[in-house]
């Protein structure tokens, strides 16, 4: 099916399973235990040895030798996998960095062996055997100096470096109010709570990787291309994910040296990465440098807005594109955004929930609170006054909705924006000066191409099958919400099978387009089983109704399981897209809000109240929507007040790599988080009508943090994370 | 200059002379392993077991007794995903030698409740969406359970305002207990209103 005009009145407009709050219907797997993860899964070859990676101690330069005597003679070892005996292996597409290092090592902790025993013990204890000598070669690691070298990053995805519309210099010259800001945002770490796993089994040439994946197609690709082997011999089965957050996008080094270890050893071979192997060897969302002008009239209107950003990646890496949102999130006549990426070599730096618009907004929602202020405006009122209805560097193109000024009011009602000071460090609450802070959200919606097989058996039974993935979004709920809507069947008459490269090709988890993506690839498969339906009985698919397990046709009512028959129904189809996401700027839009107190004595910042209203199209869950906004709300937090991945610039590796010294927020961090959703739908985005959300959730949140950080004290922190010693200095006088 | 720094840039040095040959031939013997037999009732059920005396107990319930439920997130006692009830209170598993548990009672999330047979906290997480991709799901489980009894048992905490009074299960108290425990998903405030509810219910 392709979907290139607006979505007119179809089967999931008649909401009786989309749009309801709905529990997971994976919970009772998950609340119990029985999910089985990738290192858990049951059924595999029995025999299964254990893997255990060794790591570089360089970030840069050269294995000299590996001298794997002592390990290939401890207890129960069974191989040793190196570059060396490895074979000639290629690089997929997704990665940057070699999986299996040596002799050339491209960053710290990139996998230099694999050592397979019998038990886990045996393997970690023979991998402490392995002994490594290096050629160290001088590396840049550190941002800051490597600016000057920063060039424009070749376009990726349709990203370019470089914009601009009017004449930026001469508005921002001539602007009556301006503000020149520049912002840091350090390395973060995906932190999901499930380490990178696989277990690797060969059958002849065949390989079946069980792993933890976000996208089971690219994934096959890229192991493909790395073994030299046709993707056809590669199963990859990953039904259940313990987070990902862009960090399992792409094979990592467990699923590489799973399938080389399984090989050598002629057993499956289980490996989960150690925690704290996870932050130097796999990938991070880079840190930027941003630079943020702004130029407007004295009553408030954008004269001239730009944005550059700087950051690093390995050589053949790409940039963090910080600089997206603000093409598109406020007016102004004169506009330039500049993206510079510099050579760097830190580990791989790749996407991490929301990429681009987590650093940019965390960046230009600060500016737009301090402009705000030169202006002697709310912070609302400002950015009402810029919102703009089309895509302002091609005024051509409206959006598809936009409700970003309906967010900030609604939430300002909602929130008591009323009662805010507009003066910073005016509030108190005992020993704890108040404040309350707002940032705009902003995400793009993406649709990909996304297909799906279902089934109809003789007990009316509806069977999904698609290789969409579940990382925590909810993805087995609404794909079975639509197969019930579009079948007309209650949710336990469905069955939802994920993850598994044996089933039709989906969008895949990631850049929050798996939701409408996934469930419009469902929608298009089911429209094809009510015809195959129809056609069976003999009736116009097109006037038949599908209700209560039922399709019905003038005065002919017969039950699906009737209609299937023993033989039963299957359909496959594809959702595919036409230019309307060309015609129209199809984005997501927030408001945060957040209020804070801070300790007038010791600097201590606790967040009090969080609320976020967002417009994201239709709700196709909205019990597991709202955990994707609060989710988001609560990694937001974490940006905003203590992750940080801390650069050894002298030897270029991230220090604190495991979750004692990458701090992560914690129960006592949040308190209890609102989140609204305004009522909307996008016909120009799919039959579903949705967009994503997971991501938009993530937007704007530590500006708001800040922001109300600044409002309770005074004190502008332009580089995150917020942490009370950047407070102490500036905190008013103790009375 | 630092020891890190020394020890690099000895390493350095090292990769241009010629260390490697002299010691590559050598391989030093390694003793094998040495084993211990363990008894544990886990869920209820006698189990008996060999282990190498290294094992976790978190990889004697994994890899031993295929109880996966209890998750391995970190290995380190850093995030509570590895969260069982031994002898009625919370430990880490990872951060314990299944030897040193020798005669112990252990329950794990599959001893809590089944999926056609939910305990009331896996009951309450799933009606108030309290998790999310699910892989730190049964250590917050195991732990909110410990969590309502300590405070029913007058065990206090770190924000316990009155040590004399009876613990209370307020908001705070429940975060400040639950705080061992990372979802990096995000469902902290979900969660609270699940252990809420199931301290409601039993209170």
């Amino acid at each position: 099916m392709k979907f290139d005009t607006p979505a007119t009145t179809n089967p999931i407009d008649r909401l009786k399973v989309i749009g309801k709050p709905t529990n997971r219907i994976d919970g009772p797997l998950k609340t119990t235990g029985a999910a089985p993860y990738a290192y858990e899964q049951r059924d595999i070859p029995a025999n299964a040895a254990y893997g255990f990676i060794v790591g570089s101690a360089i970030a840069k330069g050269r294995l000299v030798s590996v001298d794997t005597a002592d390990a290939e003679a401890a207890p129960g070892v069974l191989t040793i996998v190196t570059a060396a005996n490895a074979g000639t292996l290629g690089k997929g597409d997704f990665n940057t960095a070699k999986l299996l290092g040596g002799p050339d090592i491209e960053h710290y902790h990139q996998a230099i062996a694999l050592v397979v025993a019998e038990t886990f013990e045996q393997a970690r204890a023979a991998a402490a055997l392995v002994r490594a000598d290096y050629a160290r070669a001088r590396g840049a690691f550190d941002l800051t100096a490597a600016m000057d070298s920063a060039a424009p990053p070749k376009p990726m995805f349709g990203t370019i470096a470089d914009t601009a519309v009017g004449d930026f210099d001469a508005a921002f010259a001539a602007a009556p109010v301006t503000l020149d800001a520049r912002y840091t945002t350090p390395d973060h770490s995906h932190a999901m709570m499930e380490p990178h796993a696989t277990i690797a089994a060969w059958e002849g040439d065949r390989l079946t990787l069980w792993t933890a994946n976000q996208m089971v197609a690219w994934s096959v690709g890229d192991m493909a291309k790395t073994l030299g082997i046709p993707k056809e011999n590669i199963r990859l089965v990953s039904p259940y994910i313990g987070g990902g957050f862009g960090g399992k996008l792409f094979i990592r080094a467990d699923a590489l040296m799973a399938a080389l270890g399984a090989k050598a050893a002629k057993r499956p071979v289980k490996i989960a990465l150690p925690r704290p192997f996870i932050a130097n060897n796999t990938t991070h969302r880079p840190a930027t440098i941003q630079r943020i002008r702004l130029g407007a009239t004295k009553d408030g209107k954008i004269t001239a807005i730009g944005h550059e950003s700087w950051s690093g990646d390995l050589p053949g890496g790409g940039p963090e594109t910080a600089v997206g949102q603000t093409r598109l999130l406020y007016a102004g006549p004169n506009r330039m955004t500049r993206m510079r990426l510099a050579v760097l070599d830190l580990p791989e730096g790749n996407a991490m929930r929301a990429p681009g618009e987590a650093p940019g907004l965390m960046a230009l929602e600060i500016a737009m609170d301090e402009m705000a202020e030169k202006l002697g405006m709310d912070p609302i009122d400002f950015r009402i006054l810029n919102d703009t209805q089309v895509d302002p560097e091609k005024p051509e193109r409206p959006f598809s909705q936009r409700q970003l000024n309906e967010c900030l009011t609604t939430g300002a009602g909602k929130f008591g924006w009323a009662k805010r000071s507009a003066k910073p460090g005016a509030a108190r609450d005992g020993r704890w000066l108040t404040g309350m802070g707002v940032a705009a959200a902003f995400r793009n919606n993406i649709n990909a191409t996304s297909a799906a097989r279902v089934r109809l058996d003789k007990a009316g039974v509806v069977t999904v099958e698609t290789d969409m993935t579940d990382i925590g979004t909810g993805s087995y709920t609404i794909i079975a919400q639509t197969a019930a809507e579009m079948m007309g069947v209650p949710l336990d008459k469905v069955v939802v099978k994920l993850g598994d490269s044996a089933f039709p090709v989906s969008a895949g988890s990631g850049g929050q387009w798996g939701a409408n993506s996934s469930t419009a690839g469902v929608y298009a498969a089911c429209a094809k089983l009510r015809e195959a339906v129809a056609a069976k009985l003999g009736l116009n698919a097109a006037d038949a109704e599908f209700v209560d397990g039922e399709i019905r046709s003038g005065d002919r009512r017969v039950s699906l399981g009737e209609a299937a028959g023993d033989a039963g129904l299957v359909a496959e189809d594809r959702m595919e897209y036409g230019d309307l996401a060309d015609k129209y700027q199809q984005s997501t839009f927030g408001a945060h809000f957040c209020e804070v107190g801070v300790d007038a004595a010791t600097g201590e910042i606790r967040i009090r109240r969080m609320l976020a209203v967002c417009a994201a199209g239709r709700i196709l869950n909205p019990k597991a929507a709202r955990s994707q906004v609060i989710g988001a709300m609560t990694m937001g937090a974490g940006a905003a007040l203590m992750e940080e991945l801390a650069v050894d610039k002298r030897f270029g590796f991230f220090v604190n790599h495991d979750l004692a010294g990458y701090e992560v927020p914690v129960h006592a961090d949040i308190p209890h988080q609102e989140v609204i959703f305004l009522d909307e739908t996008d016909p120009t985005t799919s039959p579903m009508k949705a967009k994503g959300v997971g991501e938009l959730g993530i937007c704007g949140v530590a500006a708001a943090v800040a922001n109300a950080v600044y409002n309770a004290t005074g004190v502008r922190v332009r580089d995150y994370p917020v942490t009370l010693d950047k407070l102490l200095g500036g905190l008013p006088a103790i009375a | 200059m630092s020891r890190r720094g020394m020890l690099a840039a000895s390493a350095a040095s090292a990769a241009v002379t010629t260390i490697p040959a002299a010691r590559a031939k050598t391989a030093s013997a390694q003793p094998a392993p040495s084993m211990a037999r363990i008894a544990l009732t886990v869920n209820g059920e006698a189990r008996e077991l060999e282990l190498d005396t290294r094992t976790t107990l978190l990889d004697a319930l994994r890899e031993h007794l295929q109880l996966t439920g209890t998750k391995k997130g970190c290995d380190h006692g850093q995030c509570g995903a590895c969260t069982v009830i031994v002898d009625g209170r919370r430990i880490n598993s990872c951060l314990s030698l299944a030897v040193m548990h020798d005669g112990d009672t252990v329950t794990t999330i599959e001893g809590l409740g089944t999926p056609d047979d939910l305990h009331p906290m896996q009951a309450a997480f799933i009606v108030h969406d309290g998790y999310q991709c699910g892989y730190c799901t049964p250590g917050q489980i195991c732990s909110a359970v410990a969590v309502l009894e300590e405070i029913e048992a007058g065990i206090p905490s770190h924000v316990t305002g009155d040590l004399t009074a009876p613990a209370e299960a307020t908001n705070m108290e429940i975060r400040e207990r639950m705080s061992g425990n990372i979802c990096r998903c995000g469902a902290y405030s979900n969660i609270l209103e699940a252990i809420t509810e199931v301290a409601g219910r039993q209170a």
